[in-house]
């Protein structure tokens, strides 16, 4: 016997509502933090291939398109690091200081402000090494 | 014994990942994929290929590009995962094991190509 159970429709419900519209490009972000991780894996399976390889990667990395995947990854990226820092203070066990509860706000400046150090740190090692 | 989930496992890999990301991976793709190749207040040459061998087959530079592409690779999949579910293709245990096998097969596949390229100076 065939059971016909009522199964919600899931198409397009992300465009009823602002909000459904920011949960999702949120979500999105992590296809290219996947992407990224495969970008970054093929360039070290290049390296072990060897310098013509290496180049090769190199050289896909330079083209338009890598650059403008890239540029898109970079917001998806932003929008990964702000939503992270944002719900933090509601992922986080409470943390109490002095006998009071830290305050949200505290939470996501402080997470901002290590967000900003250690991207600072690895540009400015990169920067200060480069040849 | 009794059956223990194994969520914390791949929550935590999540939230590694995820906080990873969101701390350094916005300057990562920024140099890595913008400024070197397109030769932007970085020089080109920082990407070099005896520059980024050297890297590689140092101690500090493998912990951190395994830990970088493992950590993304986790928590990519783990929420491309639950995404699906969003977009009307539900959770089983067999979808489950694809996104979160690829994740561990990709953190081989690299542990496996750091080992490959040796240690050196």
């Amino acid at each position: 016997m065939n059971v016909r159970t009522y199964v919600r429709p899931t198409t397009g419900w992300w465009r009823r509502n602002p909000w459904y519209r920011a949960y999702m490009l949120r979500e999105a972000s992590s296809l290219f933090v996947t992407l990224y991780a495969l970008v970054l894996l093929a360039g070290i399976a290049c390296l072990v291939q060897g310098r013509a390889a290496y180049d090769g990667w190199r050289a896909a990395l330079a083209s338009p398109w890598s650059i403008a995947f890239h540029v898109v990854a970079l917001g998806f990226f932003l929008c990964h690091a702000w939503s992270w820092f944002a719900v933090m203070p509601k992922t986080m066990p409470f943390v109490t200081v002095g006998g009071r509860r830290l305050a949200d706000r505290a939470i996501v400046a402080a997470g901002a402000a290590a967000a900003v150090g250690a991207s600072l740190l690895v540009f400015v090692v990169v920067w200060a090494t480069q040849p | 014994m009794r059956a223990r989930s194994n969520k914390p496992i791949f929550w935590s890999l999540f939230g590694a990942g995820g906080m990873l990301a969101a701390l350094v991976g916005p300057v990562l793709v920024l140099i890595t994929g913008i400024l070197v190749p397109a030769g932007l207040v970085l020089s080109r040459d920082t990407m070099g290929y005896d520059r980024v061998l050297a890297f590689a087959r140092n101690g500090f530079g493998k912990a951190a590009l395994l830990v970088v592409v493992a950590l993304f690779l986790f928590h990519g999949c783990h929420r491309m995962y639950h995404c699906l579910h969003d977009l009307g293709i539900h959770m089983t245990p067999g979808r489950k094991a694809v996104f979160h096998g690829a994740a561990a097969a990709g953190s081989l596949v690299c542990a496996g190509l750091l080992v490959a390229l040796g240690w050196g100076r």
